[in-house]
């Protein structure tokens, strides 16, 4: 076939005649990008298997890169829990991953700012150490009104997990009790 | 759930909000299963299920309590089940007073603080014979291990369930008394009878607005479908756990199929349909303040001062089942976080542990917020300021703040509030006045890192890192590495004893060359390792491993296997064509790999299997062990005639014929006699909103319930109050296939946004002809608290329900949309008309039933917003102590009646 | 029948008839809409995978269906229906009646698979259907001994587990889903008009768009009589980072993931679905599936269930996507009577022929007559 591209053989008008094809509506329109049409599934450089980010029923996903790219995302059809389907969410992954409107960089607003403003990654984790410090410093209780040891601080809040992994999960829940900080929650809770 | 023969589906939109789910339910129907949905509105679900049946949201005790009535009045229930399995005959001490005789509240309850002492709902105590009913029901109570002589506040705030974890409530032991006969009138039985007598098919037609004749074919389908051959199953979601007595509409499904011998069983139980990729992950390690991982719970002042104190309240050695190792798992536990600064010399750091004093939910914390007792607050991947009730409640905490991290995909509303949200635009707040510094992180989505999410049925899937993440994209695992590390650092010169329990924390994880966390090790220290003897170093490979004496270390027991023989089960990928429908060889199910909890209730007390259609796990007699398709969620060699030591405790007291291994006493709880601080039974009650007066006793709504009178919190009058006319229609909030949840991981999508592009409000042609409603034009929906506008949606999926003889109309709102600028669709915040009232036991809001009113046209703009609200405000005559009350006002004699049920030293409690 | 008139109408393969040789066999999906529930997960699977751009942000009101109908930039869309109880009735009537009529393409009431001990669904489904359906005498006498079973027996329809009848009293409402998609017509009426190529028939029988060829001329979208095929406007939102928005002013439709059968995979809206509602496969096994549900349907007493585009003798040949309806094609959007526009051509020829023959003969007549 590729010879035939490139020749006069792959004329449509001869291409018609020779294949039987007089009306013109099959083999002898096919242009070269149709003929050598391929699919992301297949020219993709790895694929990865991963489990949806979505709702709790864990769909397997099938994550296809190249490049460095996601450049599909689908039902994994090994997957006994879901068989490879996907809803509506699910089908989205790619868009989730590769949304334009994603935010990559720290934005900052600073009080009473009317906007926000994009400062390194460094400096913010410097600044959220800082402010964590002093936070827990702000609301320690080191004992209730009655002389018992309640070893904690009030000053510091979370709210999240429930579409973080396990071992951030873990990690939050550590760092969080290890500084005395008790008012962690999330959805399980809304 | 393929497996059932009939799936009442109640309190979940499932086909909605699980579409791949609910292809088992597909598959279930597709053989021949009865597929029912009981919901207030008709919905995806409900057009693929055999039947729908509308309710009025929150009424759903009427209509399980009038089953249990059914079955119990008409000897549908399974007896053998019942009478074996669950404490149908357990006799209950005479203290214990019922709803029936004291008007709509328990024994021991306590008007001024709104809660219960629990020592009336205690099991008679046996006389060491092993209590057969014809010996000593003797006067004595199962107590509360180390029950003691606190006063009654503090009793009830120890009884509380954030105070327990989730190991159920501890008994003092299992030494019961037993009536197989079910006829002892204090048999749980009888009074399960007796409590449910007035929950007919007339009051469910009276109360839920459902005909009796649609009554009996749900009482049909579930009596026919459940026994020996066939199993019912029943599956909910936040339908159910959003209200303020939303765990007692769990039990009293639990209650129902217990009687009916549908627990333990393949096509049975009642599965919970979770919302979130990790949601049940995120409560097994939890980020929740009551908890710590493996469901021990966090200390309490006062309670749990030492390690002794803490142990004891969690398990009595004597009682039956796992959780008396507890001593195992929390010294695993502290010695994962502390390694070789935990000693059994200093109880394993113990005392690094900070103190709980009461509920510290995330309510509670944004109440804590407005108070400015919160400097900062950790946002992560969701979106208070549109998913949490109250919206605006939530944004003003917001705005109380110092400081605020939001980490997230895409710039959510929560970190945009100070400058898009509804109340800048009403021109109540500006950036200018909002002192919070906000910090936005862009966080790394499921492919840009490695780890798991632990799925609804308890399945850990491990995922694997596709791509790194690009700029300033962080997973949390490293953010909060990263954060630890720092944190640390600041203090390594610290002599202060607050900071030793940061400084000897382990936290030394392994990075790769992108200096990334390996979360593998992370999952490897959460299943835990040996720490010293001859396996030293290496992984435990089941949680029965654990040792209390510091020889093992384990961040969660429960997922303990996960790592069994040092390789990572949570990837396990056996494809499901190459499996049986168990699918065992597909990531790893704690606890180790069961996927049917308490299987052994599959077979019958010999251990036969119930039926050869519902075979599953069962003795084998040659073997001597148990054997089935699942792995036993029991002793593995118990002989089901095995009867324990009456003196035993521990997984040596499960008799061979006690197939609920965690709780107390072996058997599946019909009455509760701890554990539930609104009582032992699910009462009906209505919503704190609502315009029906509840027709089985004079107590209004949960006398239990968790309320917050403030001026930003009002409620509108319920039921004949004066006043309630003006918010005279039911609203409930819920999700839609096409978004997830507060919108972050959808609104920002093209593709799901053109789906659903706008708020929109659901309403009956009735209740639009009634308000001047048309399709596709504007509604405004005014609450106690806000007022938003929606299009409208004129549809009979809506039906107006005819409730006490009055016409009870619905609105249906979704709550995805929120106020901000980024996203590709936006709208107004249907969370933004809750209120905040909890459930007692688990202190989730109430977001499934509120009260409204409606009108057509577009909300007005800017201060004329506030003013709206607050001109329904004053012509209900609301005020702060609206709806705020306990208890309702009852006569002399009830009311004498209830006091005498506490104790003296109960009543003169109550000072906190 | 003549080279042309295979070529442009009836039974025929259409694969085979532009040129193919060795064709893999006829590909095609069965949509069933008896088990949508119109998660829209094809919708956005299909777009997902063809890189679709947004086909607009409004709230259309007509119950859950926010993108309208197919078009350059919907290529799978789910209608929403909401019908009360009348509407059910006629519909189950309807049906009923083309059972009787023995109509092609409506499946037969098969021998009862739920007899016995089996409970509805369990059993063996009807064997196949050759061909085109079973022959209108054997319908008749199938449906007469059907109806006449005795509804006391309870056995007349299918029944749940419990032996609760599958179709009790009519409910008072429902709400019907169904996914549309290109029909891949066997005469496809898109593909005749088309002056450029830009459209071909592909080996596995589908009608596919080159986008490369196509000059926007928009013959196609007349043409089409399902209202399927579009030009993309140029008032097309992007999804991409870069803001482009492909193909403007080009002919769009499914190509029933050409480039993924090129390579043994489903299309993406199959893939994906959640309740397998959307089937794909070789078309003939697709009819057969389809034809097998229905009598499935028919069995349980549901006899509002249809066929839509299995029948080979319909004005565009039969489709390579057959549905499963449960009312009149109207209700759904879909014409109840399509005909491919270009397949009377030979029969316009031919008249035209006679015509013109007619009108020589009338001019001779009238010379001859002049002469006299």
């Amino acid at each position: 076939m590729a010879s035939k591209d490139t020749t006069f053989l792959g004329w449509p008008v001869l291409r018609q005649l020779a294949s039987g094809d007089f009306l013109g509506r099959g083999t002898s329109v096919t242009s070269r990008r149709t003929r050598h049409v391929e699919a992301r599934t297949t020219t993709a450089d790895r694929v990865v298997q991963s489990v949806c980010p979505y709702c709790a029923v864990g769909c397997g996903q099938r994550v296809f890169v190249k490049d460095e790219k996601v450049v599909q995302i689908e039902g994994d059809p090994d997957s006994p829990v879901s068989r490879g389907r996907l809803c509506p969410k699910g089908a989205a992954s790619e868009q989730l991953v590769n949304s334009p409107s994603r935010q990559t960089h720290v934005l900052y607003r600073a009080p009473r700012a009317k906007e926000f403003q994009r400062i390194e990654l460094d400096q913010a984790i410097d600044m959220v150490a800082d402010r964590f410090l002093e936070a827990r410093q702000h609301g320690w209780q080191e004992f209730d009104d009655k002389g018992r040891r309640l070893r904690r601080t009030m000053g510091i809040a979370s709210l999240g997990g429930a579409t973080l992994d396990n071992e951030e999960n873990y990690l939050i829940k550590k760092l969080f009790t290890a500084a005395g900080a008790i008012q962690i929650e999330n959805q399980a809770r809304i | 759930m393929a497996n059932a023969d009939c799936i009442i589906i109640e309190g979940s939109n499932m086909a909605e909000c699980h579409p791949v789910g609910f292809q088992w339910v597909s598959e279930a129907k597709a053989r021949g299963a009865r597929v029912i949905h009981i919901d207030p509105r008709f919905t995806r679900t409900s057009a693929i299920a055999d039947t729908h049946v509308p309710i009025r949201a929150g009424s759903d005790v009427v209509l399980l309590g009038a089953l249990i009535n059914h079955v119990l009045s008409n000897d549908l229930y399974f007896r053998d089940y019942v009478v074996a399995y669950t404490n149908a005959a357990t006799l209950v001490n005479e203290d214990f007073v019922d709803t029936e005789d004291l008007d709509g509240v328990f024994s021991g309850y306590d008007p001024q603080t709104g809660k219960y002492d629990m020592s009336s709902w205690a099991y008679a105590e046996g006389d060491g014979n092993g209590g057969d009913g014809n010996g000593g029901d003797g006067d004595g109570k199962v107590e509360e291990p180390g029950g003691g002589d606190e006063h009654g506040s503090e009793k009830s705030d120890r009884a509380a369930p954030h105070s327990h974890g989730a190991a159920g409530a501890p008994m003092e032991h299992a030494n019961v008394v037993r009536d197989e006969t079910l006829q002892h009138p204090r048999s749980v039985f009888q009074i399960l009878k007796r409590h449910y007598a007035r929950y007919t098919p007339e009051m469910v037609n009276d109360l839920c607005g459902i005909p009796v004749h649609q009554f009996h074919e749900i009482a049909k389908a579930i009596a026919e479908n459940s026994g020996r051959e066939r199993t019912t199953c029943f599956a909910y979601a936040l339908g159910w756990t959003q209200h303020s007595l939303g765990a007692q509409f769990i039990r009293t499904a639990a209650i129902l199929q217990l009687l009916m011998g549908n627990m333990g069983r393949p096509g049975g139980g009642i599965m919970a349909l979770r919302g979130h990729a990790s949601i049940q992950g995120s409560t097994d390690i939890p980020t929740l303040f009551n908890l710590l991982p493996g469901y021990l719970p966090m200390p309490m002042v006062g309670q749990h001062d030492t390690l002794e104190e803490y142990l004891t309240s969690i398990s009595s050695p004597r009682q039956k089942g796992f959780w008396t190792e507890a001593d195992a798992y929390t010294a695993s536990l502290l010695k994962a976080w502390w390694g070789d600064a935990a000693t059994a010399e200093n109880d394993f750091c113990f005392d690094y542990l900070p103190r709980l004093s009461g509920a510290h939910g995330t309510y509670q914390s944004t109440m804590a917020m407005i108070d400015d007792e919160v400097d900062g607050f950790f946002v992560l991947g969701q979106n208070p300021a549109v998913g949490s009730a109250h919206g605006k409640m939530q944004r003003d905490a917001l705005s109380h703040l110092k400081w605020l991290v939001v980490r997230d995909f895409q710039l959510i509303e929560t970190a945009t509030f100070w400058r898009d949200g509804p109340e800048v635009a009403s021109g109540e707040t500006s950036p200018e006045e909002i002192d919070t510094e906000v910090f936005f992180f862009p966080a790394a989505n499921h492919v840009e890192k490695s780890g798991t999410f632990t799925q609804t049925q308890r399945m850990l899937q491990w995922h694997h890192q596709a791509i790194r993440p690009a700029d300033d994209v962080q997973s949390e695992l490293d953010f909060f590495h990263e954060l630890g590390v720092r944190i640390r650092e600041r203090l390594k010169d610290s002599t202060d004893e607050r900071d030793r329990p940061l400084l000897d924390l382990t936290w030394d994880y392994p990075t790769d060359e992108h200096g990334e966390v390996d979360a593998e090790a992370v999952l490897r220290e959460i299943n835990g390792y040996h720490v010293t003897g001859e396996r030293a170093g290496e992984v435990l490979d089941k949680f029965v491993d654990m040792r209390a004496d510091g020889s093992t270390a384990g961040g969660c027991w429960i997922y303990t296997g996960v790592f069994a023989g040092g390789i990572n089960r949570s990837k396990n990928r056996v494809p499901g064509q190459q499996q049986d429908d168990v699918a065992p060889e597909w990531g790893w199910a704690w606890p180790m790999n069961r996927r049917v909890l308490y299987n052994r209730a599959s077979a019958d007390p010999q251990g036969r299997p119930w039926s050869e259609r519902k075979k599953y796990v069962w003795w084998d007699e040659e073997q001597r062990k148990w054997v089935g398709k699942d792995v036993p969620d029991f002793p593995i060699d118990r002989d089901p005639s095995f009867r324990p030591d009456p003196d035993a405790g521990g997984p040596a007291a499960i008799a061979g014929d006690d197939p609920f291994i965690m709780q107390a006493d072996g058997k599946g709880w019909l009455f509760a006699p701890k554990g539930m601080v609104d009582g032992p039974l699910p009462t009906h009650y209505e919503a704190q909103e609502s315009p029906v007066s509840n027709s089985l006793y004079t107590q209004q709504s949960n006398p239990s319930r968790l309320i917050y009178a403030r001026k930003d919190n009002l409620w509108s009058p319920s039921g004949t109050q004066p006043g309630s006319d003006v918010y005279p229609f039911v609203f409930t909030t819920y999700r839609l296939t096409e978004h997830h949840t507060a919108g972050g991981m959808s609104r920002w999508l093209p593709y799901l946004s053109e789906l659903q592009p706008e708020m929109f409000c659901e309403v009956s042609p009735q209740l639009a002809q009634e308000r001047g409603l048309v399709n596709g034009d504007w509604a405004t929906i005014i609450s106690a608290r806000s007022a938003i506008e929606a299009r409208v949606l004129v549809t009979d999926r809506v039906r107006p329900l005819t409730i006490n003889g009055h016409t009870v109309h619905q609105i249906g709102l979704p709550y995805h949309w929120g106020v901000g600028k980024d996203a590709v669709v936006e709208g107004d915040g249907a969370n933004d008309l809750l209120g905040v009232v909890l459930d007692p036991n688990v202190q989730i809001q109430e977001s499934k039933v509120g009260s409204c009113d409606i009108r057509p046209g577009r909300r007005p703009r800017g201060e004329e917003l506030p003013r709206l609200v607050a001109e329904y405000q004053s012509r209900a005559g609301t005020t702060v102590e609206t709806g705020t009350e306990h208890a309702n006002p009852v006569p002399e004699d009830i009311r004498r009646r209830r006091a005498a049920t506490l104790t003296s030293d109960e009543s003169e409690g109550g000072s906190s | 029948m003549s080279y042309l008139q295979r070529q442009l109408g009836g039974r025929t393969d259409p694969a085979q008839d532009a040129g193919w040789q060795d064709a893999p066999g006829r590909k095609g999906f069965f949509t069933d809409t008896s088990i949508c529930i119109g998660c829209k997960a094809c919708e956005v699977a299909c777009k997902e995978w063809n890189a679709i751009p947004l086909d607009g942000l409004a709230l259309s009101a007509n119950s859950y269906d926010n993108t309208g109908d197919l078009g350059a930039s919907t290529w799978r869309h789910v209608a929403f229906v909401e019908q009360d109880a009348d509407r059910i009735a006629a519909a189950r009537e309807s049906g009923r009646r083309l059972v009787e009529l023995g109509m092609p393409g409506v499946g037969a009431p098969a021998q009862a698979a739920t007899q016995g001990g089996a409970p509805a669904g369990y059993g063996v489904l009807p064997a196949p259907v050759e061909d085109h359906g079973p022959s209108l005498g054997d319908m008749l006498t199938e449906t007469r001994a059907f109806e006449d079973r005795s509804p006391e027996d309870g056995a007349s329809h299918g029944t749940t587990v419990d032996g609760t009848p599958m179709v009790g009293a009519l409910p008072e409402f429902r709400w019907l889903m169904a996914s549309d998609v290109c029909k891949h017509c066997t005469h496809a009426g898109c593909l005749d008009v088309c002056p450029t190529g830009a459209l071909f028939r592909s080996e596995h029988g589908t009608v596919v768009v080159q986008a490369d060829i196509c000059n926007g001329c928009g013959y196609c979208v007349g043409a089409c009589p399902f209202g399927v095929i579009e030009r993309r406007s140029d008032a097309s939102t992007t999804v991409r980072g870069d803001g482009h928005v492909p193909n403007i002013g080009i002919a769009q439709k499914c190509t029933l993931c050409y480039d993924r059968l090129q390579h043994d995979q489903t299309p993406a809206c199959a893939q994906t679905c959640p309740t397998t509602s959307i089937r794909f496969g070789d078309r003939d096994d697709m009819v057969e599936a389809a034809r097998a549900r229905v009598s499935q349907l028919h069995e349980q007493g549901f006899t509002e269930a249809r066929l839509y585009g299995a029948n080979d003798d319909d004005g565009v040949g039969g489709t390579g996507s057959v549905f499963l309806l449960l009312d009149e094609p109207e209700v759904y959007g879909l014409p109840p009577d399509p005909v491919c526009a270009t397949s009377r051509l030979p029969e316009m020829f031919r008249t035209a022929g006679y015509a013109g023959l007619g009108m020589l003969g009338a001019a001779a007549v009238a010379f001859l007559g002049g002469r006299s």
